[in-house]
């Protein structure tokens, strides 16, 4: 089934103007917001998500490396976009818990790739909330890099483009779910609309906290960002730095947000004064010629 | 250190000289030597491939018909750093070309002070001590030259990217690197215009390398005392004189 209501732009990188849209049936309908639910509480760390997605979206090979962990590789590659983060965390009584986190693009309501990148359509935002990059558009700056609190885009040296988890728009696009999400065998990752699965996860992370003695137990959708189109259930909320680097408080820099719209003012001020003064210059003041100007001599010998 | 450069300056000049020629009329004064122009024309090529395939870049909503000019945009965004690379080399050279006459001296403090007088064009003759650089000259320059070390640190940082450096150091650079460009932008206007239909005569300068005496009197009286031995206001005076007898 095509459902193409789960894949209309909502926004685009460096575009000018709003998205065309307003086909037939727009807004009619109810407006999904998807989400990909990872319970780290039961994920057991099989790694079954990270061949789908190799798989699902046809990479090529990615050379594992072993660095005396169960980690695939240290961290997600351009061709590889789903990674399982292993984590030895010791409580505070010494014993140790293991914590096994799905890395991949957390698909932001806000995201800082799009406001960071200068290329018109390389990334877009669904109206299903779905970030998605563009290739075909991408002119290879890297400025999403620095646009991401999640250190997800992957630059490729060869083709000179940047990757990354698309939250399989293809697959969504004719109402499938992601390829990790059907692999998994544990039910640790769950796909919907936002608000079923926060519903979900809220009540998972009540669960926790009430029965099994997780008290700091919670959903990570960092609010400072907009919230994101994949939430965490986690087993300690105040912490999810343990959890491989999981930013408290994920932030894009002020100069994207801010600098990206005073840019274009700022150049036209720059660009019409400048060719406003000297133009006006020209035809107000007129050219400074060298002297003795024989056309001024002439007029003066004239007037007198 | 400064006899180095000057040595190979004057190298430089020497052997520019020898490949390329200067054509100086009578009563005309030699002002840029081949070493000079050669440095000025590769510095403009660079900026400006610098400057459009960055636009595209900057503002991808407006300039977005620059980058095809480039074969697109992600070769606009290959070729850029070497275009700015290329440009601040040369600059660089002609900085050490330049350095002596581009010193700021007390005389440039005074002609600042009368710059409305300028702009104006009121001041038709120039004061008799600007030299080889007028003051508006020598802060373009010197402008330039800060813009290049903005443009060098902070284009090397958004070259290599976040990876390296750190998100929030190339998010803090891509403004500096905008803002430098923006000023230059605006310099680059004036610069034109002075130099072609804002003072007649200016251009060929650059072109051959020559310039009138009229006009060294005008606009670079000291400069003109300098390498004609004559005074400025005298000689102007003498021309007034011979252009009214011959109306006569």
């Amino acid at each position: 089934m095509s459902d193409r209501r789960l894949l209309q732009i909502k926004q685009m990188s460096a575009h000018p103007g709003p998205i065309a849209g307003g086909e037939p049936g727009r807004e009619v309908q109810r407006n999904y917001d998807v989400c990909k639910l990872v319970d780290t509480t039961t994920c057991i760390g099989c790694k079954a998500c990270e061949v789908a997605c190799v798989e699902w979206n046809d990479m090529p090979f990615a050379a594992t490396t072993f660095d005396n962990t169960y980690q695939t590789m240290p961290e997600t590659r351009w061709n590889f976009w789903n990674l399982i983060k292993f984590n030895e965390h010791q409580r505070e009584d010494g014993t140790i818990q293991w914590l096994m986190r799905k890395d991949q693009c957390m698909h932001c309501a806000d995201p800082g790739c799009l406001d960071a990148c200068p290329a018109d359509g390389a990334i877009v935002q669904y109206t299903n909330g779905i970030v998605d990059f563009q290739q075909e558009n991408c002119i290879g700056c890297e400025f999403c890099v620095s646009g991401c609190p999640f250190n997800i885009p992957r630059f490729n040296q060869t083709t000179k483009k940047v990757y990354k988890c698309t939250l399989c728009s293809d697959r969504v696009g004719q109402g499938l779910e992601p390829a990790c999400i059907k692999a998994c065998p544990t039910g640790c990752l769950k796909f919907g609309s936002k608000d079923d699965m926060k519903f979900i996860a809220e009540e998972r992370s009540k669960q926790l906290r009430e029965h099994f003695g997780y008290d700091k137990a919670g959903v990570y959708d960092p609010q400072s960002i907009g919230g994101t189109h994949v939430i965490y259930v986690l087993h300690d909320a105040t912490d999810p730095e343990r959890y491989g680097g999981l930013p408290k408080n994920p932030t894009i820099p002020w100069s994207y947000k801010i600098w990206k719209w005073l840019a274009k003012p700022v150049l036209g001020t720059f660009a019409l004064f400048g060719l406003l003064g000297v133009g006006l210059h020209y035809v107000m003041v007129g050219p400074r010629r060298p002297q003795p100007d024989p056309n001024e001599e002439g007029a003066h010998g004239q007037r007198s | 250190m400064g006899s180095a450069v000057e040595r190979f300056d004057s190298g430089a000049r020497k052997g520019f000289d020898s490949i390329g020629r200067n054509e100086v009329f009578p009563g005309e004064l030699l002002r840029h030597p081949v070493y000079t122009r050669f440095l000025h024309w590769m510095v403009a090529l660079f900026f400006f491939l610098a400057l459009f395939s960055g636009f595209g870049i900057y503002l991808p909503w407006l300039f977005r018909w620059f980058t095809p000019i480039f074969g697109g945009g992600a070769l606009s965004r290959e070729m850029h750093p070497w275009f700015g690379l290329a440009f601040v080399i040369f600059f660089g050279l002609q900085t050490l070309n330049w350095i002596v006459p581009m010193r700021w001296t007390p005389a440039d403090s005074r002609w600042m002070k009368n710059i409305r007088g300028v702009i104006s064009g009121s001041e038709k003759l120039e004061p008799p001590e600007t030299g080889f650089f007028n003051a508006g000259q020598k802060m373009q320059f010197w402008e330039i030259v800060v813009g290049c070390i903005v443009y060098l640190i902070t284009g090397i940082i958004l070259w290599i990217g976040a990876d390296t450096f750190g998100r929030w150091t190339v998010a803090a650079s891509y403004v500096l690197h905008d803002i430098s460009a923006l000023i230059m932008l605006g310099g680059i206007f004036i610069h034109v215009y002075l130099s072609t239909i804002g003072e007649p005569g200016t251009f060929q300068a650059m072109t051959r390398g020559a310039v009138s005496e009229a006009w060294a009197w005008t606009f670079h009286p000291a400069w003109f005392k300098e390498v004609t031995g004559r005074d400025p206001r005298q000689s102007y005076e003498e021309a007034r004189n011979r252009m009214k007898a011959e109306r006569k």
